[in-house]
């Protein structure tokens, strides 16, 4: 691989769209239920992510900032405390304010089905709960990339 | 100091050497009638392996199992090595103890329930707290905001308890609390309510978590590194021995480190290695053994892997028994009893069909009442949803009634020793445990493996695999990836309201109005005096600070200040 990258410069970078995804995961609330997220970690890395895990405990501001630093495609936020509503509001409003529109979020954790469409509403998308398969997860987070990369792709 | 060797690596030698090793009578069943019926009539070609991995034979027989199995590793009810019980009368004694565990919403709202919940015929009380508290936020702090009774009570001051516990005599009942970084800061409270209805400290009964090092493992709710919590364990653990001999001062939970997604065995052997490091800090704090231990009680998880459930409470029944005598030089029989509540496992049940969920935690509950529990929760069937509902709490609590009055379960004690599979399987789950323990020795101890990052990478390694054999089939939820529905969301649900925010904040504000500021400045000054000590103990000014209605973040505030705060280990 290391050879065929000094081998013509220039080319040796994939192109924007062939890059793998680039996802951030997080836990923007007062929540320390992370084995859905851990699992996901892993499962989004063996489908060939590029995966960033903000730890435990983040605010919804250091979410939002660490995804605009990382220029990700996708924020991946989890909650299995109840606070979904208000936290993921937060994440999703202040992206807005900050004029990004070009990073996708998707959601998960144990969020009731009257919550969701309020949730699809603020552009938080998927909303999974636990028992759903991976790659069902992985489809949707996908799509949402692919989407969020026509988005970047327009912007440039 | 040869590393090699160990107390533990030389058990699990002792252990193997008395592993019978050749099966003849089985070999021989095999080759006589076995293979031929299954050729003849097929058979379900799957693996057979329980959560931990464990490989399971089609039967077992007396050969499995060491020629002395009776005297040496079972012995009697109450009698060492405890392995079929810690008492000599078990539930003809007196049935596990019925504790549901429950808080919500506001003060006000848990305390109807835990009413609601004793006239039910509860007979004790457990209090699970909400997020903000159990970080030691108070509810006013932004980052509090949607959080508030979300899981639990919240609890910002004194005033938040003294309502609680409004109208419940705390001389009749006892009190678990589920709290665990700011565990002395909640004892302190308790003591104070106690003191407001005239309750000696000495009377009152209960039982507070505070297992910091599960939390660093498993739960993941932390305030300050791991040696500043165990700090205030070590004073907590101190004071209580002194002052309040009916306080369980640390449950130690494997509850936690098995929803976080380890096998049996790992949750068997990570918990019992956390007891031996408290037992170890009691001991190195001047404590005598024979005192403090017997105060150390136990909380396990009990999942859908019936017989392997069973085995896992028997083999830490032995263990403990037999690390406390062989290791730390315990002398009083009491001290070797490893007492434990149980809960269902909330992981297993599904979001999907959720009426099965009653079925699961039944089938849960007389694992934890066949192993000997001293008390249980069963969860209910809307968890996977929410807080439950009144209703599916009654379910849940009268299905622990239901195995208690009716079943006949509960007439013998230890039903399932001396069955070969039984007592094999808890030969094995020892066998592994002691593995660990030697893998956790050479590693410098528990705290170390922990801060490496090593345990909480070990379950996230066999939560994975569990959820690739389950996306692969291998493994089968119910209503999840097999005999699926296409189905809406079926059940009523407990919603919390925004309105408990509201009244917390307003709670709060007068009691920052009211109280005597002077009074709070100065004992926070005085506790962080204390906490800059290592050799005073933290305890009583807590418990001052508390007492002038100062706020549990502002008491934690402290205690940043003093010890900072913590940054997990990378984990994926």
């Amino acid at each position: 691989m290391s050879e065929e990258r000094s081998s013509e410069h220039g080319k040796n970078q994939l192109s924007f769209k062939d890059r793998p995804i680039k996802i951030l995961l997080a836990k923007p609330g007062i929540d320390g239920h992370d084995r859905g997220i851990l699992v996901l970690a892993k499962a989004f890395r063996d489908a060939g992510m590029e995966v960033i895990y903000a730890g435990l405990l983040p605010t919804p501001e250091q979410v939002v900032e660490t995804a605009i630093n990382e220029d990700v495609d996708v924020v991946a936020l989890s909650l299995l405390n109840g606070a979904h509503m208000t936290v993921f509001k937060k994440v999703a409003d202040l992206m807005k304010e900050r004029g990004v529109n070009d990073i996708a979020i998707v959601g998960g954790g144990t969020i009731p089905d009257a919550d969701k469409p309020k949730l699809e509403k603020l552009g938080i998308s998927g909303n999974y709960g636990p028992g759903t398969p991976i790659s069902v997860i992985i489809d949707h987070v996908t799509k949402r990339a692919m989407e969020a990369r026509k988005l970047k792709e327009s912007g440039q | 100091m040869s590393s090699n060797t160990n107390f533990y690596s030389k058990k699990l030698d002792e252990i193997r050497d008395q592993t019978p090793r050749t099966n003849s009578e089985y070999d021989s069943w095999r080759k006589r009638t076995l293979q031929e019926w299954n050729q003849k009539t097929g058979y379900r070609d799957r693996e057979y392996i329980n959560s931990s991995g464990i490989e399971l034979k089609e039967v077992y027989t007396p050969e499995d199992i060491p020629q002395d199995t009776e005297s040496r590793l079972l012995g009697m009810p109450g009698e060492y090595p405890f392995t079929r019980g810690v008492y000599p009368n078990m539930y003809r004694g007196k049935l596990w103890t019925m504790r549901m565990f429950s808080g919500f919403g506001t003060p006000e709202d848990t305390n109807r329930r835990l009413k609601y919940l004793i006239q039910h015929g509860e007979s004790g009380l457990s209090i699970a707290f909400d997020m903000p508290t159990l970080y030691g936020f108070d509810c006013d702090n932004p980052r509090s905001d949607g959080e508030i009774g979300k899981c639990g009570v919240n609890v910002t001051s004194l005033k938040d308890m003294e309502v609680i516990f409004r109208g419940i005599d705390l001389s009749k009942v006892s009190t678990s609390m589920t709290i665990n970084a700011p565990a002395a800061i909640l004892t302190a409270m308790y003591i104070a309510v106690g003191k407001k209805k005239k309750i000696p400290i000495s009377d009152l009964a209960g039982t507070v978590q505070a297992d910091i090092l599960k939390e660093y493992i498993a739960q993941k709710e932390w305030i300050y590194p791991p040696e500043a919590h165990l700090r205030l364990i070590r004073d907590m653990m101190t004071y209580c021995t002194e002052n309040m001999p009916k306080w369980n001062y640390i449950s130690i939970s494997g509850y936690h480190i098995r929803e976080a997604g380890s096998s049996a065995v790992q949750e068997l052997a990570f918990t019992l290695a956390d007891g031996f490091y408290y037992v170890d800090m009691g001991i190195k704090a001047g404590l005598d053994v024979d005192e403090f231990a017997p105060r150390l009680s136990f909380f396990f998880n009990s999942s859908i892997n019936f017989f392997e459930e069973i085995a896992k409470m028997r083999a830490a029944r032995r263990i403990w028994a037999t690390v406390l005598k062989e290791k730390f030089g315990a002398k009083k029989p009491r001290t070797l009893l490893l007492r434990f509540h149980t809960q269902t496992s909330g992981y297993t049940l599904t979001w999907q069909q959720p009426l099965n969920n009653i079925i699961r935690t039944t089938i849960e509950a007389m694992a934890a009442v066949l192993g000997g529990t001293q008390s249980l929760h069963t969860n209910s069937y809307d968890e996977a949803w929410a807080l439950p509902s009144e209703e599916a709490v009654k379910i849940a609590l009268r299905t622990q009634q239901i195995i208690a009055e009716e079943t006949g379960v509960p007439d013998v004690i230890d039903p399932l020793g001396g069955s070969y599979y039984v007592e094999w399987l808890t030969n094995r789950m020892e066998e592994e445990a002691y593995r660990y323990f030697d893998e956790i020795e050479r590693m410098g101890g528990i705290l170390d493996a922990v801060k490496a990052g090593y345990i909480q990478k070990e379950i996230a390694a066999t939560s994975y695999r569990r959820q690739i054999r389950l996306e692969e089939g291998k493994e089968i939820m119910v209503g999840v990836n097999k005999y699926t529905e296409k189905e809406d969301q079926p059940i009523n649900i407990l919603k919390i309201s925004k309105a408990a925010q509201k009244q917390q904040l307003e709670r709060i504000r007068n009691v920052k109005k009211t109280r005597d500021q002077l009074k709070v400045d100065r004992a926070l000054q005085e506790l962080e005096d204390a906490m800059r000590k290592d050799d005073v103990n933290t305890m009583p000014f807590i418990l001052k600070a508390v007492e002038a209605y100062a706020t549990i973040e502002e008491i934690s505030n402290v205690g940043r200040k003093v010890f900072g705060t913590w940054k997990e280990p990378v984990i994926v």
